[in-house]
């Protein structure tokens, strides 16, 4: 190498990498642990804590409090549990596929990241079939999670991996077709492109660019949800159904694994739909500091990810489970009507307004801002009649 | 595409194919195929083929492995022993080396088309595909989204089984159970689920 | 830069591997396999003759095969239940109704 490390990783992670050099594959290989180790598998834990006490709060409980400031260390205790506890394979489960099947999951919750655009500077590597490339990397989980079912060698196990794959197949289509609006209007697949296409304020980002874009986001944040096996979906591991489902045999760290993966990839998803739709790392734009503004650019997305995640456990703390013919009928039934729908209805806008239209913009903004309205006046009034200490007081 | 990571992607594949054809269980079969398509998807980008390596990576790895698995799982296909004649096998065997020394040899003599583009590498955008597919290659397109149509009847047409008023009493003895409404599919789902008994560990024995 | 005859030789060995499947194996879903293995030999040099003439037809005969490999699947499969429902079994060697 002749350059030094510090060098490389910063061409790697601040500038376009080109794919072919030897030495910047190191550095970019350097680059992705950095990314991995410092957002993505803190995320994945964290976010463990964040959920049981936001589900907590939901349901009027306290939830974990005792590990740390307000049980933040919580994760950790669970993760030093789980590596402890002993690794069990069951005696009939077919071995070597049961070892593997974590790493695959683990593995589809990994390469991901490789497009995030977190900044307008800081990625990896912007291909510019970025967004293909995170569906076909999220289509590797379906092979982790059957793998997993069935070489438990146990029903319930099976049972949920035929579930879960079912699930993930049917809704890889309406959320790809949800993609197709976005890549429409931009007429690239990279992700910055995506997001380069859009500016920062609201009403500029693509989901208010036209009706069939507003649809498109809701049913994209709807699909991914199942993809990812979250209430209202989460049939293959529905416990008072299927004990854990797939992961009913698995243990220790392998167990840990699994988990880590679904709430890595509920990263993963909200971070596609801000990308596509919610302005991705838009800023106003200022010139005197690059690192500020890329900073600033950092915490703007990533608020807009964990409003999303955050959107998603509340879901996941208020609706009920559905049944499976329920979700098959509405993905096959409506979405992947709907989403055609707005696919090619978005084909015609994009033919007879190539610049999009300002009034359309800020009508569906103005839609939207009612409908946030209306919910966060129902949300208040619900919150008066309720046990004010556990809302008023996030630090019990 | 540097000659170590094509002769690692070669290896994968060459012992990944034999995985499918060698192995005695189905499903252990299909991991291997599953392997071995991956891998020509990489190698497809390393070609330049980018928008057609993630395209190969999302419609097989993502649909037809799990369709291969499961109609697996719905017939409950076991590990299956030496079935069939050897000469025939014999004879399988050698026509298939024979043929592959015949391809090989044709191929190592291919030097003489080496009229590489100058665009070479970046022909494999979506862009340039997209508009090849829509322009030279409109007519064979649209047909595909027929075939499709029709694979699509097809298939359904062919799985489905006859209307309950028709064939009541052949589908009596069957025990795989379908219904028509939703419902009572899934409900048929689960129960034909714990029918199976899939056993891995028959595999190995 | 590898040579573009190594990826034809890959191409060749992996096709006849799939030939040996559909000839030695019984089963009718593993034959399946094997016709997708060769399927996939046969893109490999579509997109290595592709690249080294320098055209991007190779590519777009690649999207088309993978879109007939899917349909030849969903259909092919969807004989295999349909057989398997009257005849309660998937190997070849059985299935000998049609056979004179």
């Amino acid at each position: 190498m002749n350059n030094s490390l510090v060098t490389l990783i910063g061409r790697a992670m601040f500038g376009p990498a080109p794919l072919d050099h030897t030495d910047q594959a190191a550095a970019i290989a350097v680059a992705c642990a950095v990314v991995l180790f410092a957002i993505a598998v803190p995320f994945a834990s964290i976010v463990t804590w964040v959920e049981r006490r936001v589900w907590a709060r939901i349901q009027s409980r306290v939830g974990p409090n005792r590990v740390g400031p307000n049980g933040f260390l919580q994760w950790l205790a669970d993760g030093v549990k789980h590596v402890c506890k002993e690794d069990v394979i069951p005696e009939e489960a077919d071995a070597p596929l049961f070892k593997l099947a974590p790493y695959l999951v683990v593995l589809a919750f990994i390469l991901p990241w490789a497009v995030m655009p977190f900044s307008s500077m800081l990625i990896l590597a912007d291909l510019n079939i970025g967004i293909l490339y995170m569906t076909a990397i999220t289509a590797l989980t379906v092979v982790g999670v059957l793998m997993a079912g069935w070489s438990s060698n146990n029903k319930w196990s099976l049972i949920g991996g035929i579930r879960s794959a079912a699930q993930i197949i049917s809704y890889e289509i309406p959320a790809g077709l949800s993609i197709f609006p976005a890549v429409l209007m931009t007429g690239t697949l990279s992700m910055q492109g995506l997001i380069r296409a859009q500016k920062w304020e609201p009403y500029h980002w693509f989901i208010f660019a036209n009706p069939f874009c507003f649809v498109a986001a809701i049913i994209l944040f709807v699909s991914t949800l199942a993809e990812n096996n979250r209430t209202p979906f989460d049939l293959p591991e529905a416990e008072s159904e299927l004990v854990a489902g797939f992961a009913t045999e698995y243990s220790s760290m392998r167990y840990l694994f699994f988990f880590m993966a679904e709430w890595g990839n509920m990263f993963i998803a909200a971070a596609i739909l801000v990308t596509l739709y919610l302005g991705g790392w838009q800023i106003p734009r200022f010139n005197w500091s690059p690192a500020l503004m890329n900073l600033l650019q950092f915490i703007c997305f990533l608020v807009k990810v964990l409003v999303l995640v955050f959107v998603s456990m509340w879901i996941r703390g208020t609706l009920p489970r559905v049944r499976i013919d329920q979700m098959m009928s509405i993905c096959w039934k409506y979405f992947v009507p709907i989403g055609f729908i707005n696919m090619i209805g978005t084909a015609i806008w994009v033919a007879f307004f190539p610049h999009g239209s300002r009034l359309m913009e800020m009508a569906m903004f103005a839609l939207a801002l009612a409908i946030v309205a209306a919910f966060a006046w129902r949300v208040a009034y619900f919150t008066r009649r309720s046990r004010m200490e556990l809302y008023f007081h996030p630090t019990i | 595409m540097s000659l170590g990571l094509f002769f690692f992607l070669a290896v994968l594949a060459a012992l990944s194919a034999l995985g499918v054809i060698a192995q005695r269980n189905p499903v252990h079969c299909l991991l291997a195929l599953a392997v071995n398509l991956l891998d020509i998807g990489v190698m497809f980008v390393g070609l330049g083929a980018v928008t057609v390596g993630f395209l190969q990576i999302i419609i097989y790895v993502g649909a037809i492995m799990v369709l291969f698995l499961f109609v697996i799982w719905l017939l409950n296909l076991q590990a299956e022993g030496f079935s069939g004649y050897l000469g025939l096998k014999l004879f399988g065997a050698i026509g298939a080396a024979a043929l592959a020394a015949e391809f090989a040899t044709l191929f190592l003599h291919t030097s003489r088309i080496s009229t590489p583009g100058a665009s070479a590498l970046t022909q494999g955008t979506i862009t340039t595909l997209g508009r090849h597919l829509f322009s030279d290659y409109l007519v064979a397109f649209e047909i595909t989204s027929l075939l499709l149509l029709a694979a699509v009847v097809g298939a359904i047409g062919l799985a489905r089984r006859p209307p309950l008023s028709a064939g009541l009493s052949a589908a009596a003895g069957s025990d795989l159970a379908t219904a028509e409404s939703p419902r009572q599919m899934s409900r048929s789902m689960s129960v034909s689920a714990e029918q199976q008994t899939t056993t891995p560990r028959a595999g190995s024995a | 830069m590898t040579p573009i005859s190594y990826f034809l030789v890959l191409s060749a060995l992996l096709f006849a591997i799939g030939v040996l499947g559909v000839l030695i194996r019984r089963n009718v879903i593993v034959m399946l396999m094997s016709i997708e293995l060769m399927l996939n030999a046969v893109n490999l040099a579509f997109i290595a003759l592709g690249r080294q003439v320098g055209s991007i037809d190779g590519q777009v005969i690649v999207f088309f095969v993978i879109t007939v490999a899917a349909a030849e699947a969903a259909v092919g499969l969807g004989i295999v239940i349909a057989v398997f429902r009257n005849r309660a079994t998937v190997n070849a060697d059985e299935l000998n109704l049609l056979r004179w």
